[in-house]
């Protein structure tokens, strides 16, 4: 291969082919209202949790949707579940099923 | 006579009955003695099944406060108001009460009193070996009045019974008419008996008045009382001077034998269990799983009587009938796992079902040891909680406008002693105003405080126990206790009651006061250290669930607003109030059908046109304010605005 002298991260670089469309529609069974989600960020900057270690539920979302489940579900590990997300949320969404839903669909092995 | 002091051991009848059938058999008991003893044989069976899935500690728990004389005489009340007399519902419908206590008490009188007269007149057949098990149930088939040898106390008991035996009939004719419209006796919604609910229920209906028919057949043969007698002569005038009374003693028993073999499988179980489920609740014991152990009893103690259906604030639509917790408990009854899962994550936790419940029956206990089953094993990592900075602010004073600088606890504790812990909470920071009321009147009282969470502190750990995480839930609250023991301060203020109720009930800070600001402020008016005015405003006041049917504290903010404006009525109040529908506790309610809800609590609120809803907890008051067109406020901001 011809170097460059530039190239990608490969941290920062999304495979969609990695997204498991699968477990995506089976959490979007359990709490629809993940397709709701419009990325505002209001979750993330309520978050009680998100003061002492790294948690957004946006970011989630949006990682998932990425196919990096691992980075999601650390996003999420911390959450204490105070709800304040849900008072937030301008669309309404019932984020602390979303959460719990997350947890479980993701933290199972193949 | 002596024979008369110990009447078991006496052998001959009293002469004024002629024991008829010496033998004490006749064909007829057959399905009465086989459904009770199969019905016997499977609540003993029960019994041992739930003793055995108790733990450890609960078993020891349960058997000591039996010795207790405090626990045993709380008991003996609870079993004769909640079983026997229905107190609880008398208190709220009382026609539906006299139902239920006439079926439950006229019922229990006459199989005492049946005993009763056993032990008097042929005191030998209260043993097994003769009969026992059925003589006092059939007493008027085998022993019959010796003509000539009346005597009064046989005239005393044969009143009795016809007296109970009316009272009970009157109940079943109630319970009839329920079937029907339940609503004259107070019930918007009732269940839907399932199958084993009707056999029981109709050959529960028939019991009586075939045991009013048979009694009254043989009324002129074996005594009877204004009741028994008066059909009789009704009879003897119908049919003729012979009357074939067997039949309806064969259809008294086989009605009564259908009853107790169809009981375990239907509602009627409770009859016995509620039994089991008072003592145990008597002893504290919660359900830690379930449908094993402690959850057994509570399920089978229910007695899908519906009351909480008219209770459950998510009843305002009639397609959530089927949350209800009479229904999750029935599927629990049936294992029926998807439907189990998905009621449990529905409710709201408001706890009005177990407040109004009449044996109280705890459902939300039940839903939350279901959700644990579900969540408690997902992933989570709480290792930063170690790391969370403890920073305690004193408050700002006007030479220094910004809170001064975090200091280390440790090093002041000591001076702590005498200052008050203010802890605001995640949903308080959501609604500042509540933090800025509070602080003004630590101020205006001159109280000396301590802000726990004014840069945010960590979650009181009350969601995730709803939410059924207890393990997580644990690690939160060690953390804050270590948080709250290194403060220093002797007493802990709290403005939101979802934080209130955890720390109270969990945390078990010894040495610590944990009061609620409502509480608090009353305190400080009462001992004059803040003055307040009253005003025209008509104020209502909305008992958030945590708060009233949570810690029982319904009067201290009602003392408070009385002092500051005019308290008129909302439609429910107290342990009835209505859910704001905003409740942490629903995993999976829908924002419409919460919604909803909040607009039934306003409405509710409003019936007494107030110019303001005042409320004790951020999430109520945030709730509120969104769909209420009357101007919502906190307790503590209706006190700012009224302190002099």
């Amino acid at each position: 291969m011809v170097d460059f002298g530039f190239g990608l991260l490969a941290s920062s670089r999304i495979n969609l082919d990695l997204f498991d469309k699968e477990k995506f529609d089976s959490l979007a069974a359990a709490e629809p209202d993940v397709r709701k989600c419009i990325a505002c960020g209001s979750c993330t900057a309520v978050c009680t949790a998100g003061k002492f270690t790294p948690t957004s539920l946006r970011a989630a979302i949006e990682e998932l949707q990425n196919g990096r489940d691992e980075v999601a579900m650390n996003m999420l590990k911390g959450c204490q579940l105070c709800g304040k997300c849900t008072m937030v949320c301008p669309r309404g969404i019932n984020t602390r099923h979303l959460i719990l839903s997350i947890a479980k669909i993701y933290s199972k092995k193949k | 006579m002596p024979a008369n002091i110990f009447p078991i051991l006496a052998a001959q009848a009293s002469p004024e009955v002629i024991d008829r059938i010496p033998s004490s058999y006749s064909h007829f008991v057959i399905p009465f003695v086989a459904g009770i003893t199969f019905f016997l044989v499977w609540i003993f069976v029960g019994f041992i099944r739930v003793l055995i899935q108790l733990n450890h500690d609960d078993r020891m728990k349960f058997w000591t406060s039996l010795l207790n004389p405090i626990t045993a005489g709380k008991n003996i009340r609870d079993l004769f108001c909640d079983c026997l007399f229905h107190t609880k519902i008398w208190q709220r419908k009382p026609l539906l009460g006299y139902m239920h206590s006439a079926i439950a008490f006229g019922w229990f009188m006459l199989i005492v009193l049946g005993h009763v007269e056993v032990a008097l007149f042929v005191p030998k057949h209260l043993s097994y070996g003769e009969g026992g098990l059925f003589y006092p149930i059939f007493y008027r088939y085998f022993v019959w009045i010796r003509p000539g040898h009346e005597s009064l106390r046989g005239a005393f008991f044969f009143f009795l019974m016809d007296f109970f035996l009316l009272y009970v009939l009157t109940g079943i004719g109630l319970a009839m008419f329920k079937r029907f419209r339940s609503i004259v006796l107070g019930m918007r919604h009732t269940t839907k008996p399932s199958l084993a609910d009707r056999v029981a229920l109709y050959s529960l209906w028939m019991i009586f008045p075939l045991r009013l028919l048979a009694e009254s057949f043989t009324a002129d043969l074996s005594g009877g009382s204004f009741l028994t007698l008066g059909m009789n002569h009704l009879l003897h005038f119908l049919f003729g001077d012979k009357l074939y009374f067997q039949p309806f003693w064969w259809a008294y028993s086989i009605c009564l034998g259908t009853f107790f073999a169809a009981m375990p499988f239907s509602r009627y179980m409770h009859i016995l269990t509620e039994v089991l489920w008072i003592l145990f609740r008597n002893a504290g014991l919660k359900p830690s799983h379930p449908r094993k152990g402690v959850a057994e009893a509570e399920i089978y103690a229910c007695s899908s009587c519906g009351l909480c259906l008219d209770a459950c604030p998510m009843n305002v639509q009639k397609k959530n009938l089927k949350y209800s917790s009479v229904y999750f408990i029935r599927f629990l009854r049936r294992h029926n796992e998807r439907k189990i899962a998905e009621i449990a994550d529905k409710c709201l936790m408001c706890d009005k079902c177990h407040a109004l419940c009449p044996v109280s029956v705890d459902a939300p206990a039940l839903r939350r040891a279901q959700r644990q089953t579900t969540n408690d094993h997902l992933p989570y990592d709480y290792s930063y909680l170690a790391t969370v900075p403890v920073k305690l602010y004193e408050p700002a004073t006007p030479r220094h406008p910004e809170p001064a600088t975090p200091r280390h606890p440790e090093l002041d504790s000591g001076s702590n002693s005498s200052k008050v812990l203010y802890f605001a909470g995640c949903m308080s920071h959501l609604t500042p105003r509540i933090i800025k009321a509070v602080e003004e009147i630590f101020k205006k009282a001159g109280i000396e405080y301590v802000f726990a969470d004014r840069e945010g502190g960590i979650c009181c750990g009350r969601p995730l126990l709803l939410a059924g995480k207890t393990e997580a839930a644990a690690k939160t609250m060690d953390a804050n206790k270590s948080m709250i023991k290194a403060s220093g301060c002797k007493t802990l203020v709290l403005s939101c009651p979802i934080c209130y109720k955890v720390f109270k009930e969990e945390y078990n800070l010894v040495g610590i006061r944990v009061v609620h600001y409502t509480q608090y402020f009353k305190e400080l008016i009462d001992a004059g250290k803040l003055n307040v005015g009253k005003s025209q405003e008509k104020i209502v006041y909305h008992d958030p669930c945590e708060l009233g049917r949570g810690c029982n504290v319904y009067e201290e903010p009602r003392t408070v607003l009385r002092q500051v404006g005019d308290l008129v009525k909302a439609g429910h109040e107290y342990d009835e109030s209505i859910c704001c529908g905003g409740s942490l506790g629903s995993l999976t309610l829908s924002q419409n059908d919460r919604r909803k809800i909040t607009d039934a609590a306003i409405k509710d609120l409003t019936v007494a046109s107030p110019d303001t809803i005042v409320t004790a907890c951020p999430l109520c008051l945030k709730t509120f304010s969104e769909r209420s067109t009357v101007p919502v406020k906190d307790f503590a901001e209706v006190l700012t605005t009224h302190c002099a």
